[in-house]
């Protein structure tokens, strides 16, 4: 026996047989997990991010057999892997993998799974299982993986046929990024990956039920609906959403914005993708959202949403939800016509396809009164917070917004120093704000802003977290250590849950329950112990400086522990459920009645 | 006559009610009525039939399912399905477009004495008998879903032991495909 390399792969190769070692199409012996590794690298994916185990072993002895491009990031959890590979799509547009083991490691990227089908966010899951004649007998490590995820991925398989792993790949890439994007999964049985191959490396795909190419055929007659709902408008306002960015709609959302001179507001995930230091913009909508977006929204008579599906952070209470405007509603996925707010037109379809169209339909507008109005709200309700009694969250934020001057990619994590960052760090660009909105996962920033680094190593790249979210995935400090990821790991601690406890001194009488972090650790010192450095901020006063020294650190992450006030609320706030007319925006002075929207 | 238990107890035989009918195409695959099923029951729809089978082309199944549930919500479950990677199409069917058949097989306790009127009420229904015993009787009867409702109303002068039913399979009217 020698070894002799097929497309790179290295194999036990027998003397007798043909020694045609550069021949990809040669007869020599590869097997599924060399197969599919082999087919992930032809795709394009740049990383793997995984965790070993027993039915996985086969495809992570391909990584080391198969030359690829690809770069296998170890990491500490299953969660964390998938999380970065998130945090890679959201900063690139691109699916990454992640590789895990049955069982419990493929069990781990449930939350991760969920936090990319929320957001529409492609990736790639491979886990290995079982071996086929085990599947149902509650092998060990066994878990039924596929049918645990159907609710929470876009496609999934379990494969029963080595030869088709690089069909499934192929499809599964294919689903995961086209029409609207999202997670995808694949679970490989030991035997089927171990198993010797002989298919087609680049076999037709059997999707007889998905066509996303006709996304770009846009229906004219909503085309020109919409046209003529724009030429008579006369306060309009468009949302901007997530399908904007990931349509790479920018160009075009300017031009329509500026064309008819109309603000835009964003949603929590559509950050970024129109500058929010422009002059028409209105900053992020929502509970937590501006008040001059929230205003605006209340006071249109045209909203022209492109790309949002009108999470129910956005709309309140759906029947009172801009009630006196027409609304127009771009989103690819049909299924999200009229699911929360029926639209007086909707165009099924890509947002950039469907705004090329409009934007050859419209002609150029003012709107002063309008515009004046809203600027108006801007200078009455400005985002502000206190310099004084004690270190804010938001002055943390707001002096990394001005330090980075805005080109930095920031990833968050859920509650209240989430929503000061979406208040207060303005994005300039798409691709740059990394924050789980639809599924609200906490624990997801750090491990999204490793994603993000290994995707744009020269970027500046921020994860800011709280206390709580933090500790959620912190053991991926030992993967962001290793890589010299030069991460600034923002972690904002008030020694709360902030977020529930607003809630609960709002609507609860004051009454915390289960949100005191007492006994959290000295930041600082945990990430000595992984071989990063911090700088600790208790005073105002020392903001800009320790942050000016943070963010000169380039030879790996650096941690940046900022000690705030204990209690502090985000405002403005829509209570759950409530009109956007109920907003508050400062603390209220009497009790307030508990809402009856869902969180 | 002898008591019988049975948990086929005539509660609620309406299966005509107010419920829709969906007709879909699908690929034959392992899971796939998983994922259909995920749909309805996330958004609190029942199902009251369901009907699988392989299609013409065996890369195919056609399922036929009878549900119930908030009707402003029907459109946008109808889209949810249709949206499933595995779902070729998902149409829904009104008894104006389509015609809607399903089959039942009743078994009665039924004497020498009482045979030829039980066997007038399955030639009435157009039925046939498929078993018979001394003591028995299984009448297999096809029809719209108010024709089986009245079937098991004129065997209900029997002692009825137990009832199967197929559910309903729905096909388009005219040239249209279902």
């Amino acid at each position: 026996m020698k070894n002799s390399s097929i497309f790179g792969c290295v194999v036990a190769q027998n003397d007798a047989t043909s020694p045609s070692i550069s021949n990809f199409m040669s007869k020599q012996q590869i097997d599924g997990a060399q197969a599919l590794i082999k087919t992930l690298d032809d795709l394009g994916i740049e990383y793997i991010f995984g965790y070993s185990g027993g039915a996985a072993i086969p495809i992570f002895d391909a990584l080391e057999t198969v030359k690829t491009k690809m770069k296998f990031i170890l990491v500490r959890h299953e969660q964390g892997a998938v999380h970065m590979a998130d945090g890679y799509a959201r900063a690139t547009g691109k699916p990454a993998a992640v590789l895990v083991t049955s069982g419990p490691g493929a069990g781990n990227t449930v939350t991760g799974l969920m936090t990319a089908m929320m957001d529409s966010v492609p990736m790639i899951v491979i886990c290995g299982q079982t071996v086929t004649w085990m599947l149902g007998k509650d092998a060990f490590q066994e878990a039924d993986i596929f049918g645990i995820t159907i609710p929470v991925v876009k496609h999934n398989w379990l494969v029963k046929d080595t030869n088709s792993l690089p069909r499934i790949a192929r499809e599964a890439y294919h689903i995961s990024t086209t029409g609207r994007p999202g997670p995808v999964l694949i679970d490989v049985p030991k035997d089927i990956s171990q198993g010797p191959f002989s298919g087609e490396m680049n076999p037709t795909f059997n999707l007889p039920g998905y066509d996303p190419s006709s996304d770009f055929n846009i229906c004219k007659k909503s085309v020109k609906a919409a046209a003529d709902l724009i030429a008579s408008a006369k306060r309009p306002v468009i949302l901007a959403g997530q399908g904007c960015m990931i349509a790479r709609a920018d160009k075009e959302l300017m031009y329509l914005a500026e064309t008819l001179d109309c603000p835009v507001t964003s949603t929590l995930l559509g950050k970024g993708v129109f500058p929010e230091n422009h002059p028409l913009s209105l900053g992020m909508l929502g509970m937590h959202g501006t008040a001059y977006a929230n205003k605006a929204m209340i006071e249109c008579d045209l909203l022209i949403n492109v790309g949002s599906r009108f999470d129910d952070r956005i709309i309140g209470q759906p029947s009172k939800f801009c009630k006196d405007a027409k609304i127009i509603h771009i989103d690819i996925d049909p299924a999200e016509e009229g699911k929360m707010i029926k639209p007086d037109v909707m165009i099924v379809g890509d947002a950039k396809a469907a705004l090329t169209e409009i934007n050859e339909k419209i002609s150029k507008v003012k709107h002063p009164e309008w515009n004046e109005k809203l600027n108006g709200y801007k200078k009455k309700f400005p985002l502000s917070y206190k310099k004084q009694g004690g270190l804010r969250m938001q002055q943390v934020i707001d002096e990394l917004y001005e330090l980075t001057e805005g080109n930095a990619i920031v990833s968050t994590d859920v509650g209240q120093h989430q929503m000061w960052a979406a208040q207060f760090y303005k994005n300039h660009e798409s691709y740059h704000w990394l924050s789980s909105g639809g599924a609200g996962t906490m624990g997801f920033g750090f491990p999204a802003a490793i994603g993000a680094q290994l995707a744009h190593p020269k970027k500046t790249v921020i994860s800011i977290s709280g206390d709580g979210g933090f500790q959620m995935t912190l053991f991926e400090l030992a993967t962001a250590a290793i890589h010299k990821l030069p991460i600034k790991i923002v972690v904002l601690n008030n020694h709360y849950l902030g977020m529930v406890r607003q809630w609960q001194e709002l609507f609860y009488e004051d009454r915390t329950s289960g949100v005191d972090l007492v006994g959290n650790p000295d930041f600082c010192k945990l990430a000595a112990a992984y071989g990063i450095p911090s700088v600790y901020i208790k005073r105002p006063a020392d903001v800009t400086k320790q942050l000016e020294k943070a963010l000169a650190y380039n030879d790996g992450p650096i941690l940046i522990h900022a000690e705030c006030v204990k209690t502090d609320n985000v405002f403005p706030m829509i209570p759950a459920g409530a009109a956007l007319e109920d907003m508050i925006v400062e603390a209220p002075k009497t009790r307030m009645a508990k809402p009856v929207g869902s969180t | 006559m002898k008591t019988i238990t049975t948990t086929d107890t005539p509660v609620a035989i309406n299966s005509s009610g107010s419920g829709h009918t969906l007709s879909i195409l699908v690929n034959n695959q392992p899971g796939v009525l998983m994922r259909i099923c995920q749909v309805f029951s996330r958004r609190g729809f029942n199902i009251d039939s369901l009907v699988v089978s392989q299609g013409r082309n065996p890369s195919f199944s056609r399922m036929t399912i009878g549900i119930s549930g908030d009707p402003a919500g029907l459109d946008q479950i109808i889209k949810q399905v249709g949206k499933l990677i595995d779902v070729i199409h998902c149409f829904e069917h009104t008894s104006m477009d389509s015609v809607t058949k399903e089959m039942i097989l009743i078994k009665i306790l039924c004497s020498s004495d009482e045979r030829s009127a039980a066997l007038q009420i399955t030639e009435h229904f157009g039925g046939k008998t498929v078993d018979l015993t001394p003591t028995s009787m299984v009448v297999m009867i096809n029809g719209d879903s108010p024709k089986v409702d009245a079937a098991i109303a004129m065997f209900s002068q029997y002692e009825i032991i137990e009832t199967v039913r197929t559910g309903k399979v729905v096909m388009a009217r005219g040239e249209q495909p279902t």
